[in-house]
């Protein structure tokens, strides 16, 4: 059994250690907003925080969680991530949606570290994660309206 | 629930038929609600469930007003990102003169009432404005009419607007009328079909600014996708694809090294009686990282089908042999003589366009959840695009009948045509019914890009003659594919011009443009070692989009010989004349709409001004999906070659648009700029290619789609029109490649001829 915190609460895993942490948190965990896109950790979808740092849930083993805190867009609180949410509405992001959750958690992950991030800053930061309605104009002013937000 | 294609230019004709018989079916209810009176049939059962028979109003299936007045819209197209259901939510409430904030919106799982279920060619706008409005309209008629019974007043003298009928300064709400007016009334189809509809001028809503209704949950992390249901007692299905689409066969299945997973249950060897899953295993498990394990340990051992060994140069190749035969194809343009043309030409130029392989690659995975009911009903829980196509498909394939079987829609995680087939359904459903409980079935990815129904490997040849002056005599133009409609919806496929052979429509469209040429022939050509090879599907712009490409670049070469400017040679040929004209209330204008946005365009990037060495404009013009439905868009691309000439970098696009009114203005510019971003994707970044028989790309280490480092700047402007609306999802993306490829000529005297782009 593997115990961490998820979105501040104690939870525990029955699953075997090389299970992806992304599988944990979906199915026996049951918080759905992070999503399977690739597998390879190359489209972001899956992106969590893992002690406060962008990972790839996809392919992140839930042993590595252990002891840890892991935060999923369902328990995104931070004032960074609650400005990212709505400058998400208000730049009107989202197409079908689905990569969503991953662009939102990795860009509140730059801004934690990075609070007024420059426009190639948040490039390098979000290339990593694919939009494929492409909606990445969007993706970047709801970043800039929510860096001068926070 | 197959429907015959008459005529040539019958795609849409035949989706404005399949409305009209959901019109129709609302008709049919509207009649039944005489017997209670106001209410849908549904309706109607559920209030007599609940002993209330006049708690809510439903002139039609579309909408619903209840006792509170609040205003349900059903939503009966699939939500994938285009924010559909607060488009067509806006067409109802600006006409039955509802308060927005009181409108919530429905999306509704599979029933016939709701007639034919399609949602793809950009069309839902276009096909449901009227049967929308209609509804609208006829519902304010009621309320008008018994508001004013209610306030004492001449129904004339009444409007409805935020909820309530007014009359000078009175007024009485939605929810009092439906609680206490007479509201027991029904309507023909003819009746509906007479509707007064507001002037543009009496809008509200429609054209307004708003924010889209599912934007806020998918802020949150909480809309549903298909991929997020689950049923109690499920288990999870992982597909075990086979070398080849079609033909290859299991020899032998040893799954002894799987017994060691946790959670591993078994394999089961699909047997589809429909035809359509050939050669496939599912491997199932308890939880799905258990499937993907236990996949990795099972051995299949398969008879491979034909097709084992072609390579996407095959494809190609087969491809352009099949256009350089002038004997070959179906005729779907055949203006003048344009074979006479050629044999008197003085001259004539050639070109060949290849496009190569592409793939949906839609970032929510193909998946299904099934459950049987105790009736033996089959519940299906996934995203979809085209009920009204897989449904006869999963009765086939489970020998019920069609009304045994529900699809219960769900958020689409991408859609860009992928989801308008379901055939994973298939297999889920064979293997809950085998194993008598639900079966939730998902593909990993590299197994969703190997089956895709891929975007087809193309080839377009153009041969234009010119005559001893050096006009331009005529144009040929032939196009080779795998053909997704013969695949897979075959009563869609069209009659040649001439009464020869058939076409599909969703691989030649785009070829029938707004230029008028003296003499033209298009020859639609079904590609079949691509047809034998893998499944063709309809991607995001469809036919137009890879179209588009061969007919946009040759009209460049073409002006070009003749020494004309790109913008003024095409000006020229968009004279409106005869056929370009344009018909009501679809295409008013014609052609001359092509000319209005190219002339924008024109003057707002700028064109004919100097550049850098390496930099130049190139500009493309589109008209969407469907000369009965055209979306006019005139595109100029900034682009730079770098001195290697190796790398193409796309700075800017400007792109004006026409799609004649505009019912949600952000939506429709988030699809400007989703499918601008897509074309340049298509045009630079996206390639995939055959290799034995399967996709070889199949994921984002070697498929790698545009990301935000890429995305040029984009300068897009709609004009303001009150036409009929057209289509907005997919047109934009049509224009970009060719417009990308135009620049590089002129930036650097090399043409380019294959998609994607690849420069020395």
């Amino acid at each position: 059994m593997i115990e961490f915190q998820l979105n501040g609460k104690t939870v525990s895993s029955e699953s075997p250690d090389d299970t992806p942490l992304l599988w944990v948190v979906r199915d026996e965990l049951k918080l759905k907003g992070t999503k399977f896109g690739c597998g390879i950790a190359q489209c972001g979808a899956c992106t969590v925080h893992l002690d406060g740092t962008a990972i790839r849930s996809c392919v992140t083993p839930v042993s590595a969680a252990a002891g840890k805190s892991v935060t999923t867009i369902e328990g995104l609180d931070s004032a960074a991530g609650r400005a990212l949410q709505a400058a998400w509405v208000d730049e009107q992001v989202p197409q079908c949606g689905y990569c969503q959750s991953g662009q939102i958690m990795q860009a509140a992950s730059l801004l934690a570290r990075n609070p007024e991030p420059s426009d190639e800053e948040i490039t390098t930061a979000m290339n990593g994660n694919l939009c494929r309605c492409m909606a990445y104009t969007r993706i970047r002013r709801a970043i800039r309206a929510a860096a001068k937000e926070a | 629930m197959a429907i015959k294609l008459a005529g040539r230019s019958a795609p849409l004709a035949l989706d404005r038929r399949a409305f009209l018989v959901g019109t129709a079916k609302a008709g049919l209810v509207m009649s039944l609600g005489a017997v209670l009176p106001g209410c849908s049939r549904e309706q109607a059962a559920e209030d007599m469930a609940a002993g209330d028979m006049s708690r809510s109003f439903s002139p039609t299936v579309w909408f619903v007003v209840d006792a509170e007045g609040g205003v349900l819209v059903n939503i009966a197209k699939a939500e994938m990102g285009q924010h559909v259901g607060t488009a067509l939510a806006r067409v109802v409430a600006d006409e039955l003169g509802a308060d927005w904030n009181r409108v919530s919106i429905k999306y509704v799982d599979s029933d016939p009432k709701w007639g034919y279920m399609v949602t793809g060619g950009s069309w839902s706008v276009h096909t449901t404005w009227t049967m929308l409005s209609q509804a609208g309209a006829a519902g304010r008629t009621v309320l008008c009419d018994a508001g004013a019974k209610m306030l004492g007043v001449d129904p004339a003298d009444c409007i409805a607007a935020d909820n309530e009928v007014r009359a000078g300064d009175r007024a009485v709400s939605f929810a009092e009328i439906v609680q206490k007016g007479d509201i027991g009334r029904t309507f023909t189809e003819e009746e509906l079909a007479a509707m007064p509809i507001k002037d543009a001028s009496e809008r509200r809503l429609i054209g307004k600014p708003t924010t889209a209704r599912d934007i806020p949950p998918k802020s949150r992390g909480e809309a549903v996708y298909g991929l997020d249901t689950e049923l109690p007692g499920m288990v999870y299905a992982h597909p075990m694809l086979p070398p080849t689409r079609y033909g290859s066969t299991i020899r032998s299945i040893d799954d002894s090294a799987a017994k060691d997973v946790p959670g591993y249950r078994q394999t089961l060897e699909i047997d589809d009686p429909s035809g359509k899953i050939q050669g496939w295993a599912v491997v199932v498990a308890d939880t799905f990282p258990a499937a993907m394990k236990a996949a990795k340990a099972v051995a299949i051992d398969w008879e491979p089908g034909p097709t084992a060994e072609v390579a996407e140069a095959d494809l190609l190749a087969e491809g352009e042999k099949l256009c350089a035969d002038y004997s070959k194809g179906t005729l779907f343009v055949d203006d003048g003589d344009a074979p006479a043309a050629r044999a008197a030409a003085a001259e004539t130029l050639s070109g060949t366009y290849r496009t190569s392989t592409a793939l949906h690659f839609t970032l929510e995975p193909q998946n299904a959840l099934i459950e049987f009911d105790d009736e033996g009903v089959c519940h299906v829980h996934a995203g979809n695009q085209w009920q009204s196509l897989i449904i006869p498909d999963l009765a086939k394939a489970l020998e019920i009948g069609e009304d045994r079987i529900v699809l219960h829609q769900y958020y689409l995680g991408g859609g860009f045509g992928r989801r308008l087939y379901g055939d994973q359904m298939i297999p889920a459903a064979l293997a809950a019914r085998a194993l008598g409980r639900p079966v939730k079935l998902v593909f990993q990815r590299p197994e969703d890009s190997r089956f895709d129904c891929v975007r087809s490997a193309s080839v377009q040849r153009f041969d234009a003659s010119f005559d001893a002056d050096g006009a331009l005599t005529g144009i040929e133009h032939a196009a080779a594919a795998g053909w997704p409609t013969l695949a897979m919806a075959p009563g869609f496929l069209g009659d040649g011009v001439d009464g020869n052979g058939k076409f599909d429509p969703f691989s030649i469209n785009g070829a029938d443009h707004w230029y008028t040429l003296p003499n033209h022939r298009v020859r639609a050509i079904n590609n079949e070692l691509a047809q034998q090879t893998f499944l063709p599907g309809w991607l995001r712009a469809v036919g137009p989009g890879w179209i588009g490409w061969g007919v946009e670049s040759f009209m460049d070469e073409v002006a070009q010989k003749l020494g004309q400017d790109p913008v003024e040679f095409r000006l020229a040929l968009l004279d409106a004349a005869g056929k370009n004209a344009g018909t009501a209330p679809q295409s008013v204008g014609g052609a001359a709409r092509l000319a209005a946005v190219l002339r924008d365009v024109r003057e707002r990037s700028g064109w004919g001004r100097e550049l850098p060495d390496g930099e130049a404009l190139g500009v493309a013009t589109s008209f969407g999906q469907e000369r009965n439905m055209p979306t006019w868009i005139a595109c100029v691309a900034h682009v730079a070659v770098d001195p290697g000439r190796k790398a193409v970098t796309v700075k800017k696009l400007w792109q004006t648009i026409d799609c004649g009114t505009v019912v949600h203005p952000d939506g429709a510019m988030a699809q400007a700029e989703g499918a601008a971003l897509w074309g340049v994707s298509l045009a630079l970044h996206e390639g995939a290619q055959f290799e034995n028989g399967q996709v070889k790309q199949a994921n984002l280490d070697a498929y790698t789609p545009l990301r935000m480092a890429d995305v040029p700047e984009l300068d897009i402007r709609f004009i303001d029109s009150t036409e009929m609306p057209s289509g907005m999802g997919e047109p934009p993306l049509i224009p970009v490649a060719p417009a990308i490829g135009n620049a590089v000529f002129a930036a650097t005297g090399v043409r380019v001829r294959d998609l994607p782009i690849r420069l020395g």
